[in-house]
């Protein structure tokens, strides 16, 4: 997929003002915050799980190659097959490699992040094959030729009637206005498309080393289908998926549906095991896993390794006042929110990233939700120290800065400097605030500043001091 | 050129600053017995995995024993309006049908309407079904028909998770190709946040609990 990360700027402001998405987005922000914290109340460990989570992830980072070593010999045993990729390319020319040895002209798809990340669907439209979403979700937003805007709803930003229209536009009338009849319709035109596909691809939540299988955990059912009907069913999933056991699964299973959906237990958790086995009577005749790695094993040297805990459940873009305004577009790659704002310019690069890190209050949100405990502002924090370094900010604000340390390593100039700054900003000051003021137009064009007292904070408690 | 797959591990290994792990600390590793925390729960596992199952929309019958599992699937495919037809897991394949009743134990096709398969176990944590895929239980039954119904005995349910891996790895053929755990009807909130039952899987999920 195409990175539009740096023109974040442009799309947010465009975001706001665009009625049905707001719309959208207020609508989203409601059920996933309260439903959350509604799940976290009713059990009382789970504070105490997402400790555990953590330590369970950094032991598994500290042991990966292990653990898929181990891995892959458990889905070998079990008949199935392992590749290994080391970046978008050579994931996408091994899957389209297994989908033209089987001739491959219809390919059904469970919703899959890693999926979207290496650009698989333009890769097998481009060699002619018909490719089919069937999450709701992704359904629909293939028919509005858009990327997903959040990593577990990623049609969140549609509206019910921008549904209508799609569908109308694709299936034909009678138009079709409820919930139900939407629903219905998706069931129907895709029932027979998961008869008929020759290879069906979903993601893969968890990689369990212990017995060989993958794990996905859906709602719909979609992702059993696609991966039941298809005669080939490949596994797209990153590397630092994999966990030791079963029982190690089960506590991130505990956090995951709680911090994402907002649900108990999701409705399906599937464990797939190789393929058909002699006496199926169903099930693909082909399993592949394709393990991916794409930037991951050297974020795991440095400072980023905490990144790789993230179980992707969405709840930091759920609780994140920025994307809640802007919504995932915005963020012009296939992450969004917070975990986006780290992974995008990790995977992608700093410079194709500039404004990600940066579009952040640092207001800790997103750290405090996070079931794997995940220190995101701190790791926005550290980007922006990077570009810096590298001299990706824009060169004014580095001078900016510059000129701003210089000034704070010397308090009497700094001092003098506030108290001149104080008087200036209150005398231009009407009735408190501040309308215009030249180089901060970003801020004063859209909203008034508040205009300081006149003295400042030191002289006040100086005075103050001096009183008592 | 090395392969991928050594580059990928040699990469890691590299961030880890280490080498391979030699063999006792692999053995550390593979004998590693998890211990994490489990929900505490104060409830009889039956009632919880009942009262949990219908908080999704699922419906549960009981009846006493194996052999009045064919009426109680009649009486639900009266209800429901349906034809006298279904595709059965071989794992119920002792049950005797009344006549009238075609039965079958096939994969199930895309017009299949009803399904009724065996469970392996039950979770009373969250209220699920664990259903293991093979001749005995197709996993087409589970996805395909617009009506599932679960045969589940009272006494294959338990409290956690953890339990029924255990069920799981003690079967003699072990961990099957398909291991379904399933918390109710099919589901969708992806139009506006609207929970929307029947979305791609079943419509509807029934459990006749023996016992
Ligand atoms: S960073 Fe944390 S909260 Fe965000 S998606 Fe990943 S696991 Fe969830």
């Amino acid at each position: 997929m195409e990175i539009r990360s740096n023109e974040f700027k442009g799309r947010a402001v465009f975001a706001i003002h665009d009625a049905s998405l707001q719309q959208a987005l207020g609508k989203a922000r409601e059920g996933f915050v309260g439903k959350r914290a509604q799940q976290a109340a009713e059990l009382p460990e789970f504070e105490q799980l997402r400790e555990e989570a953590k330590a369970l992830k950094n032991h598994i980072l500290d042991h990966l190659d292990h653990y898929l070593e181990r891995y892959e010999q458990a889905v070998t045993a079990a008949g199935g097959q392992v590749h290994w990729a080391r970046d978008a390319e050579e994931a996408r020319t091994i899957i389209l490699g297994i989908c033209k040895r089987v001739g491959a002209k219809t390919v059904t798809k469970g919703k899959s992040m890693v999926s979207e990340e290496i650009g698989l669907n333009e890769a097998l439209i481009d060699e002619g094959m018909e490719v089919v979403e069937t999450d709701l979700g992704e359904y629909i937003i293939q028919l509005a030729h858009e990327p997903p805007s959040h990593i577990i709803a990623p049609a969140v930003h549609k509206t019910k009637d921008q549904v209508s229209d799609l569908f109308e536009a694709a299936h034909g009338g009678p138009r079709k206005t409820t919930v139900p009849e939407l629903v219905d319709e998706a069931r129907r035109m895709l029932r027979d498309k998961y008869f008929r596909a020759d290879v069906g691809i979903t993601g893969g939540n968890f990689l369990v080393a212990e017995t060989g299988s993958s794990m996905i955990v859906t709602n719909e059912g979609n992702g059993d289908l696609t991966q039941t009907l298809a005669k080939v069913h490949i596994v797209t999933s990153g590397i630092e998926r994999v966990v030791p056991t079963l029982d190690d699964a089960t506590l991130f299973l505990r956090l995951l549906a709680r911090s994402a959906t907002g649900q108990e237990t999701e409705t399906y958790t599937t464990l797939s095991t190789g393929p058909r086995r002699a006496d199926d009577l169903d099930g693909p005749e082909e399993y592949h896993v394709v393990l991916v790695d794409n930037g991951r094993s050297r974020m795991l040297a440095g400072r980023f390794r905490e990144m790789l805990r993230c179980i992707r459940c969405g709840a930091c873009m759920n609780h994140c006042p920025v994307y809640g305004a802007v919504g995932g577009h915005a963020y012009g790659w296939v992450y969004p929110g917070p975990m986006g704002s780290v992974l995008t310019p990790l995977i992608t690069g700093l410079d194709n990233a500039y404004d990600l890190p940066n579009a952040c209050t640092l207001n800790g949100r997103c750290a405090s939700v996070c079931p794997v405990k995940i220190p995101l502002p701190d790791l926005l924090r550290e980007l922006r120290h990077m570009q810096h370094q590298q001299e990706i900010t824009p060169a004014m604000q580095r001078r900016a800065l510059k000129l701003w340390r210089f000034a704070a390593t010397q308090p009497r100039l700094y001092h003098a400097g506030e108290r001149i700054a104080a008087r200036l900003l209150a005398a231009i000051g009407r009735k408190g605030r501040i309308r215009r003021l030249p180089l901060a137009s970003a801020w004063t064009d859209v909203r008034d500043l508040p205009a300081p007292a006149g003295r400042t904070f030191l002289e006040l408690w100086q005075g103050k001091r001096g009183k008592s | 050129m090395t392969s991928a797959r050594e580059d990928i591990l040699k990469g890691i290994r590299g961030a880890l600053k280490r080498g391979p792990l030699d063999a006792t600390q692999q053995s550390a590793l593979a004998t590693r017995v998890p211990a994490h925390t489990r929900p505490a729960i104060d409830e009889d596992a039956v009632e919880r995995f009942v009262r949990k199952f219908e908080s999704r929309a699922g419906t549960v019958a009981r009846v006493a024993t194996l052999r009045n599992v064919p009426a109680a699937v009649e009486a639900y495919r009266e209800a429901q309006g349906l034809p006298q037809r279904a595709a059965v897991g071989a794992g119920l394949k002792s049950l005797r049908w009344a006549k009238g009743w075609e039965v079958h134990h096939g994969a199930a096709g895309s017009d299949e309407a009803l399904a009724v398969s065996p469970a392996l176990a039950g979770i009373a944590e969250t209220g699920s079904l664990l259903l293991a895929s093979g001749p005995d239980s197709p996993t087409t039954h589970n996805f395909v028909p617009d009506d599932h119904v679960v045969v589940l005995e009272a006494k294959q349910i338990v409290m956690h998770f953890e339990e029924a891996w255990a069920m799981l790895r003690a079967r003699p053929e072990g961990i099957a190709r398909a291991t379904n755990i399933i918390s109710g009807p099919s589901r969708t909130a992806d139009v506006e946040q609207t929970i929307q039952l029947g979305a791609h899987g079943p419509r509807r999920v029934h459990v006749i609990l023996v016992g």
